[in-house]
């Protein structure tokens, strides 16, 4: 058969598949993306229908689908709030690092894995998945309560801190020598704080540059320059993903929501071949003796986003419901914490992590959201007794 | 608005979000979207943090919630107006069935010029339009909502009657 018949019917099946399984969810009510994840174990090495030819260019697509992910993250914010929330907030943003980051680093430090691999844990059992906590939050019809702008401001701060964390884990991930990983974590700080001051002082320029009337022309701006702006971060050791979220940030206002809509239809479609990619890359054989593992860990870090959110809340003079309510909130994990496997996975890390990482987050995507709908009337019954 | 503490929080990502508590201790809302959506929030009395009724509204429904709200207030504040100001009245005239300027704009009648009182309202079928602009076309039925001296009120009713 042709080349390019294989490859279109490959990748048919794969959106297909994840068609089905995202109606799936649907009905069920979680997030598609665990199911995703499932669907790229499925197809990848040591699966059921290991892929032949499309791998390539999913590979590929999964970059792109990063960089979108991360755009229109960046696109969700102005600058405004990233200064108010990094201002007003820093205290609970900082007892959410070090609550957050420490199971991830002290069990790969537990297992022996280095702590090159206990950076990137750290970062995996760190970052709330914005995307599903924001649908939690809608879905539950949590957005008028008074704990959710604790919530929000704290994953603002948590997409800051990646902004600065993404291109110190890479300079790790490089193996660079001391003093040259110093030199390199410098020029990403460097960067990103340049790019962030120019976002804040200059956006408007980069904005009457981006925006034109017609969707067309505004879509190849945008993408464009996104892309743009990732590669050059990637030659600058600050990653991609990074780049993009930081274009994200500098547009603002109606061209950033005209962004939005236009992108999102492109973000889902590369998003979710990106976590088919990541599960296409862990082996399924690897999976099971790590789940045990995955849940204790799962465990671990549901108990400090809980701690994480009733500080959060509290400090905001919110009463022990919505206290409650603020940690489930922050529990799921999902595409940062992927994100971040899959570039270790990438550099060589130890061959275990993307496994366990694809099982935790299997775990908190599927069950962060689960989580909320079932303690909800609890907590209400409680408050009413209170 | 001086009696009434509203707070507003910032919502990173959302819009923004205003509350204020009533004199009966009941905590009410109003989610502003960047999409334009507006979200009316009624607080838990258990639970003062929890929305337990939210009313989604899109732009249409937010402004007709809004005129409900504050058209009688406007006539309410009128009628102050007028006890405080000697000798100015507020007057409410319909737009008879025979009357000549029914589909035509309020321009036409030139009531300030021809009469020096004002209108400040018309009332349409439970809707209010408050300070309607000279392109503004009456219908038969409408209420208008005229301020004026006693003299020149009764004027306009005469003007919106027979022309």
């Amino acid at each position: 058969m042709h080349e390019t018949a294989i490859l279109f019917l490959e990748f048919g099946a794969v959106l297909l598949g994840l068609g089905v399984l995202g109606a799936l969810a649907l009905r069920v009510g979680i997030s598609p993306i665990p199911l995703y994840l499932i669907a790229g174990l499925a197809f990848g090495t040591g699966g059921v229908l290991p892929l032949a030819t499309s791998e390539e260019f999913i590979s590929v697509g999964a970059e792109l689908g990063v960089v979108l992910l991360l755009l229109t993250l960046g696109l969700e914010y102005n600058a405004d709030e990233l200064v108010t929330s990094l201002t007003g907030n820093a205290r609970a943003g900082l007892v959410d690092l070090v609550l957050n980051a420490a199971p991830g680093a002290i069990c790969a430090l537990l297992l022996g894995w280095g702590p090159v691999a206990a950076v990137a844990m750290a970062g995996v059992t760190y970052a709330t998945s914005s995307g599903i906590t924001a649908k939690v939050l809608s879905d539950l019809g949590w957005i008028g309560n008074r704990e959710t702008p604790t919530v929000l401001s704290l994953l603002v701060f948590e997409d800051l801190t990646m902004a600065i964390y993404l291109p110190v884990l890479t300079t790790m991930l490089a193996g660079l020598s001391l003093l040259s990983g110093a030199v390199a974590v410098g020029i990403a700080l460097v960067t990103v704080s340049v790019v962030l001051v120019v976002a804040l002082r200059f956006g408007r320029f980069i904005e009457a540059f981006v925006s034109s009337p017609n969707s067309e022309v505004l879509l190849l701006k945008v993408v464009g320059l996104a892309l743009l702006v990732a590669g050059l971060a990637q030659q600058l050791q600050v990653s991609a993903a990074v780049g993009a979220f930081l274009v994200g940030i500098a547009l603002s206002g109606e061209l950033a929501e005209d962004a939005q809509a236009l992108l999102a239809p492109l973000r889902d479609l590369f998003a979710a071949v990106f976590f088919v990619f990541f599960g296409l890359q862990t082996d399924p054989a690897k999976i099971l003796p790590v789940a045990g593992l995955a849940a204790l860990l799962a465990l671990a870090s549901m108990v400090t986003k809980l701690l994480t959110g009733a500080y959060a809340a509290r400090r905001a003079g919110i009463g022990k419901a919505g206290q409650a309510r603020a940690g489930i909130a922050l529990i799921p994990r999902g595409e940062f914490n992927i994100v971040i496997a899959g570039l270790a996975v990438g550099a060589g890390a130890h061959p275990d992590l993307g496994a366990l990482a694809a099982a935790y987050v299997l775990i908190l995507a599927a069950f962060g959201p689960l989580a909320a709908k079932l303690v909800q009337p609890f907590i209400t019954a409680i408050a009413k007794r209170a | 608005m001086g009696q009434v503490e509203v707070e507003q929080t910032a919502l990173p990502g959302i819009g923004l979000r205003h509350d204020f508590t009533t004199r009966a201790g009941q905590r009410v809302g109003v989610v502003s979207h960047r999409t334009g959506r507006r979200d009316l929030v009624i607080y838990d009395k258990d639970d003062p943090d929890r929305a337990c009724q939210t009313v989604k509204l899109n732009d249409e429904e937010a402004d007709a919630l809004a005129e409900l709200l504050g058209a009688p207030r406007i006539v309410q504040r009128l009628n102050q107006l007028h006890q405080q100001v000697e000798g100015l009245v507020s007057v409410q005239l319909p737009i008879p069935d025979g009357s000549p300027y029914a589909g035509r704009p309020m321009g036409e009648a030139r009531v300030r010029t021809r009469t020096s009182a004002s209108i400040v309202a018309v009332a349409r079928g439970g809707q209010v339009f408050a300070s309607p602009g000279p392109e503004f076309v009456f219908r038969a039925g409408d209420v208008v909502v005229v301020v004026g001296s006693e003299d020149s009120t009764s004027e306009v009713a005469d003007i919106l009657a027979q022309g």
